[in-house]
């Protein structure tokens, strides 16, 4: 097991002693783990690993039974959702939040941050239409990055899953986050759009957004990530680059559980991925 | 039977100071439930803070125009008691609280122990003499044909459809507003927009506030063109009865609410001229009499509604695709 502290420079984030039980169940026990600045981290696990109740807890939609983290310096213990986004860490979700009954327009320009006229009585003077032009041209701009832009006035319900992923990103781009917390942005999505979602991805690191996100394909991760967490049973249970991680016999015990022979047949596997990978950068 | 007089009441209903202050309650219901998909079902709580604060404020020696506005602060104090500690919860919570306080509220007003402040079941009368000394008209009376109205009810009718098309400008501009955008993605999911960094909280208690203000509009109008309310007169039935002129009219359109209050009004009061009607031409048969005619008219309104969820779920101005199920 590598340790966390060993392989992260300036962690952008920093979680200590984090704890989250529903009733007598752990859902989530990190003693600490640490996110470094511009990377981009891929979470995986087996089900059940509490993956996504770290990014709850993380990002203000669910309270520790104890713990403390900060975000760029700032502590956001007990921070509510929409604090912590506002802080620059902003998430999406497992099941997407394509927003019926607005179009896909309306769902990008929600991300924007400060928007004059979101307040009340902005919205009742009026004046904000100026400002408003500006957001319309980046949410454009973003749909265009997506694939989107020709669904630009279209009910949002009416896109497909993948659709809704891509559209989600664009949102959570919108808000101009430094972390982009992402729950299984792949998932449910075709194998083309997949490819395309990844590029983007890969694409944002250059733009120096710190990307985390879950994801269950070890190909993606392979070819996406530069640092992987694993978590089992609410821990994580090991850190570092995507090869080390692959490589580590907790790991595949994890997610084959503790029989001799699969995990020694998973071990293969993953080292054999992890070598195919070894040439290509991150 | 004669058509055009149940015509002519019909119209009277729909342009009647029932029908203004209805408006004004589905307005409110509108930008609450409609666009924010909060369930107030205790509106007529806000109606009762509305009527009651002008009426009291004005016994206390207040000037009128002061008076309305305390009548409006009151429904806000009732909006953030019942905002506060519940928008943080589920929505059912809201539901549950905003009936159970609309009621209380009510028997709270007819207590006896309460009577010196509230006048108990007697109400409060004789506030909105200042309004009626302002009235510009002379005295006659206005209208076409036997569709007309003294100058008193017109003046209390100009002034109410007055505020319904400000209130309903004001929720237009409002809802086509980046404020107004939030507010349709809580409707849709608010873990969205709290995503984004939008305080979901602060925009319900806006929403909410707002829509119970321009419900308390409605009434203080009726109060004081009746010049009196009682405790019984904010009977839960008249939120539910404001939910259906707007699910008539429409949900979330702009003047949904402002028809379907109409339509109600003409609807009631033209089936129970009908009904008064067919009773004393004895078609009917004696197995009503005009006691009954009550009831009889909202029962019709009811099977109306079921007719229109069956056929028109949308409303008459709604968006069919607004009611679709929609597979997330």
């Amino acid at each position: 097991m590598s340790d966390a502290r060993a392989t992260v420079t300036d962690p952008i984030l920093e979680v200590r002693g984090l704890q989250r039980h529903f009733g007598g169940v752990v859902a989530v026990d990190i003693d600490h783990l640490s996110i470094s600045r511009d990377s981009m981290t891929a979470l995986i696990g087996p089900n059940g690993a509490g993956k996504t109740t770290l990014f709850n807890l993380l990002t203000g939609f669910d309270r520790p039974n104890q713990g403390s983290w900060s975000f760029d310096g700032v502590d956001l213990h007990r921070r509510t959702a929409h604090a912590v986004a506002r802080t620059g860490m902003v998430r999406t979700f497992q099941l997407t939040k394509a927003l019926a009954r607005l179009s896909v327009l309306d769902n990008v320009l929600l991300g924007a941050g400060h928007a004059r006229g979101e307040r009340f009585f902005e919205a009742l003077a009026g004046g904000w239409r100026a400002s408003e032009r500006d957001r319309i041209e980046r949410a454009e701009a973003l749909l265009e990055d997506v694939r989107l832009a020709d669904k630009r006035d279209d009910d949002a319900a009416t896109l497909s899953g993948g659709q809704r992923k891509l559209l989600e990103l664009a949102r959570a781009l919108m808000a101009e986050p430094k972390l982009l917390m992402l729950d299984e942005p792949m998932a449910g999505v075709n194998p083309a759009l997949a490819e395309f979602l990844v590029d983007r991805l890969v694409a944002l690191r250059g733009r120096g957004i710190t990307i985390v996100f879950v994801e269950h394909e070890l190909d993606v991760v392979m070819a996406t990530a530069d640092h992987v967490v694993c978590m089992a049973e609410g821990s994580v249970i090991s850190t570092g680059s995507p090869a080390q991680v692959l490589r580590d016999p907790a790991v595949a015990e994890a997610y084959l559980g503790i029989r001799q022979t699969a995990r020694m047949k998973t071990r293969g596997d993953a080292a054999d991925l992890a070598a195919q990978h070894s040439e290509e950068p991150g | 039977m004669n058509a055009q007089t149940i015509l002519i009441d019909g119209l009277r209903g729909a342009v009647g100071v029932s029908a203004v202050s209805f408006a004004l309650a589905a307005i409110g219901l509108n930008l609450q439930f409609g666009y924010t998909g909060l369930m107030n079902f205790g509106q007529v709580g806000f109606l009762l803070a509305g009527a009651y604060g002008t009426a009291i404020a004005v016994e206390h020696g207040v000037p009128f125009p002061l008076a309305v506005l305390i009548g409006i602060l009151s429904a806000v104090v009732l909006g953030l008691a019942l905002g506060l500690p519940t928008l943080r919860l589920r929505g059912d919570f809201l539901a549950i609280l905003t009936i159970s306080a609309a009621e209380i509220l009510r028997l709270v007003f007819r207590a006896e122990q309460l009577e010196g402040f509230t006048g108990g079941v007697r109400g409060k009368a004789g506030f909105a003499d200042p309004f009626f000394s302002w009235n510009p008209l002379p005295r006659g009376r206005f209208g076409i044909g036997d569709l007309a109205f003294d100058e008193r009810a017109l003046w209390v009718l100009i002034v109410g459809w007055l505020l319904v098309i400000l209130s309903t400008l004001a929720v237009r501009r409002l809802v086509r507003s980046p404020w107004g955008r939030v507010l349709k993605a809580i409707r849709a999911d608010e873990a969205a927009p709290a995503s984004v960094g939008k305080n979901v909280f602060l925009y319900k208690v806006q929403s909410l506030l707002v829509g119970g203000v321009i419900g308390a509009l409605g009434g203080i109008l009726i109060a004081v063109d009746a010049q009196y309310t009682n405790p019984d007169y904010w009977l839960s039935a008249l939120t539910f009865y404001a939910y259906v002129a707007l699910i008539l009219g429409g949900v979330a359109t702009t003047w949904g609410p402002v028809i379907g209050a109409m339509l109600f009004w003409f609807l009631t009061q033209a089936l129970d001229t009908a009904l008064r009607q067919a009773i004393e031409a004895g078609y009917l048969g004696g197995a009503v009499d005009t006691t009954d005619t009550g009831p009889i008219r909202f029962a019709v309104v009811g099977l109306a509604l079921i007719l229109l969820m069956a056929f028109r779920p949308q409303g008459l101005l709604g968006d069919p695709d607004d009611v679709v199920v929609i597979d997330q």
